[in-house]
């Protein structure tokens, strides 16, 4: 009987593949990436390191020494304090202290501090208790500290916001009235992430990660592009992280445009490019996880997206790592192996600056 | 998870130079290669030595640049943030609020 490896599924659950099924896998899943985002498969010596990766008999791998990278964050201390809705653990901490723990007991690199939703919309009534906390993390933090969250469009349309929802317009056919009102949105959200991070970039925050780029669509992308625009116009010095919801940039408006690229279809290799451009330091790539195909497949295929884009940018790429992206399974409670065989092909195969 | 990625790739922050390095890419949007180089040679050690734990415990602690533990006396908070400033020659946002805060 042939050798058998345990893997993962894409959900997490264990799994057990023969060597030759293993590389049949890393095969298909970065000829599926390469195939959608015209990009290079992976050459023979990085698909037999990935196999190397993942056929490790150890229960944690880990770079070599020499190769670590800074980790940024997602979410903050909402991790410590939160609900299962933001995978939180509910222990009651402030914030300043889920940040310290973060900083003297976890090994962080940088942290990030956010409001409950983690979206922007929302801190807007909240302002001054944010810029009051970013304060006091600046006051007894050492490593770097930003203010996290997500442009969220979605929460401008109804039944949240004040625009009628575009899903509901192009169900009725009306597809302008449906681009208008992305448009409406989106105006609104430049306007908000703008006046939130002049607030809390003047109380001392480093910076802003802007999380989940593009999770509504191409509108939610255009309005955090030119937030940032006029954010690194405004404030040379800000750490500005910009990462994204998914591997493609989905056309729900379809003609929306950053410096004459149509934003809608576009892939991490080129999503990059218009970021950098923007003004943002560092870009996350997102390729999504596939729950119904092993961490083999997955882990060749978001490897192949990645790999690709840390070639093309001219900034660093700090990968997104969290539950269900870029060879993450989709889980709450991801397997440790998996997360660190994902986390060392990473480094070691894709070249990422971060993560 | 996110500590899963600390100990399997990250700089484990103060505990070895992760924060510092960290700062080079954000500050002038360094790639890992060039931010660690960087850092290296303002502290006057090898690009390894950034993510050794001990090498780094001693330097952090020379220089006063914050370290992990509560060691009484040494810089912590923005205190360590504004040796942190000089050795890097870098400007800290909260830094710069502080300053001005307190009139210089």
């Amino acid at each position: 009987m042939a050798k058998e490896y345990f893997l993962r599924m894409g959900d997490g659950e264990k799994i057990f593949m023969t060597k030759e099924q293993i590389i049949a896998d890393l095969q298909d899943g970065s000829a599926d990436a390469a195939d959608l985002a015209t990009v290079p498969t992976l050459s023979d010596d990085k698909l037999d390191k990935l196999l190397e990766i993942i056929t490790n008999p150890s229960r944690i791998v880990g770079v070599e020494p020499g190769m670590e990278v800074p980790v940024t964050h997602d979410i903050g201390a909402i991790r410590i304090d939160g609900d299962q809705g933001n995978s939180g653990v509910g222990i009651p901490a402030s914030r300043l202290v889920g940040s310290m723990m973060h900083e003297r007991a976890f090994g962080a690199d940088t942290m990030e501090l956010g409001h409950i939703d983690y979206s922007f919309k929302p801190v807007k009534p909240v302002i001054s208790q944010e810029c009051q906390t970013m304060e006091s993390c600046q006051q007894n933090m050492v490593i770097p500290m930003f203010y996290g969250a997500m442009p969220n469009m979605g929460l401008y349309y109804t039944p949240d916001g004040p625009f009628e929802n575009p899903g509901d317009l192009m169900k009725a056919f009306k597809i302008e009235e449906a681009q208008a009102s992305m448009l409406h949105a989106a105006e609104h959200g430049i306007r908000d992430m703008i006046w939130i991070n002049q607030r809390l970039y003047k109380v001392g925050s480093d910076g802003t990660n802007f999380d989940t780029i593009g999770a509504a669509g191409d509108s939610d992308l255009y309005a955090s592009l030119n937030a940032i625009e006029a954010l690194r116009k405004e404030f040379p010095n800000m750490y500005i992280e910009a990462g994204m919801a998914g591997e493609l940039v989905l056309g729900l408006h379809g003609e929306l445009e950053y410096d004459g690229t149509v934003l809608a279809g576009l892939w991490p290799h080129e999503q990059v490019k218009l970021i950098a451009k923007a003004g943002a330091n560092v870009f996350g790539p997102v390729s999504n996880t596939n729950t119904s195909r092993s961490s083999a497949w997955n882990l060749a295929r978001s490897v192949t997206f990645v790999k690709a884009t840390v070639e093309a940018s001219t900034i660093p790429c700090h990968v997104n790592m969290g539950m269900g992206v870029d060879g993450v399974p989709m889980l709450e409670t991801p397997p440790i192996d998996a997360v660190t065989r994902a986390s060392k092909a990473m480094v070691e195969v894709a070249g990422v600056d971060g993560i | 998870m996110p500590i899963a990625h600390i100990m399997a790739s990250g700089m484990t922050g103060l505990r070895a130079a992760g924060d510092l390095v960290a700062r080079m890419q954000f500050s002038k949007s360094m790639r890992i290669g060039e931010a660690k180089d960087y850092v290296a040679k303002k502290l006057n050690v090898s690009a390894a030595d950034l993510s050794d734990e001990y090498v780094m415990r001693g330097v952090r602690e020379e220089l006063d640049i914050g370290v992990i533990t509560s060691v009484p006396g040494c810089a912590k908070g923005i205190a360590a943030k504004m040796n942190i400033e000089k050795l890097l020659d870098i400007e800290i946002n909260s830094c710069a609020k502080f300053r001005k805060t307190i009139g210089q």
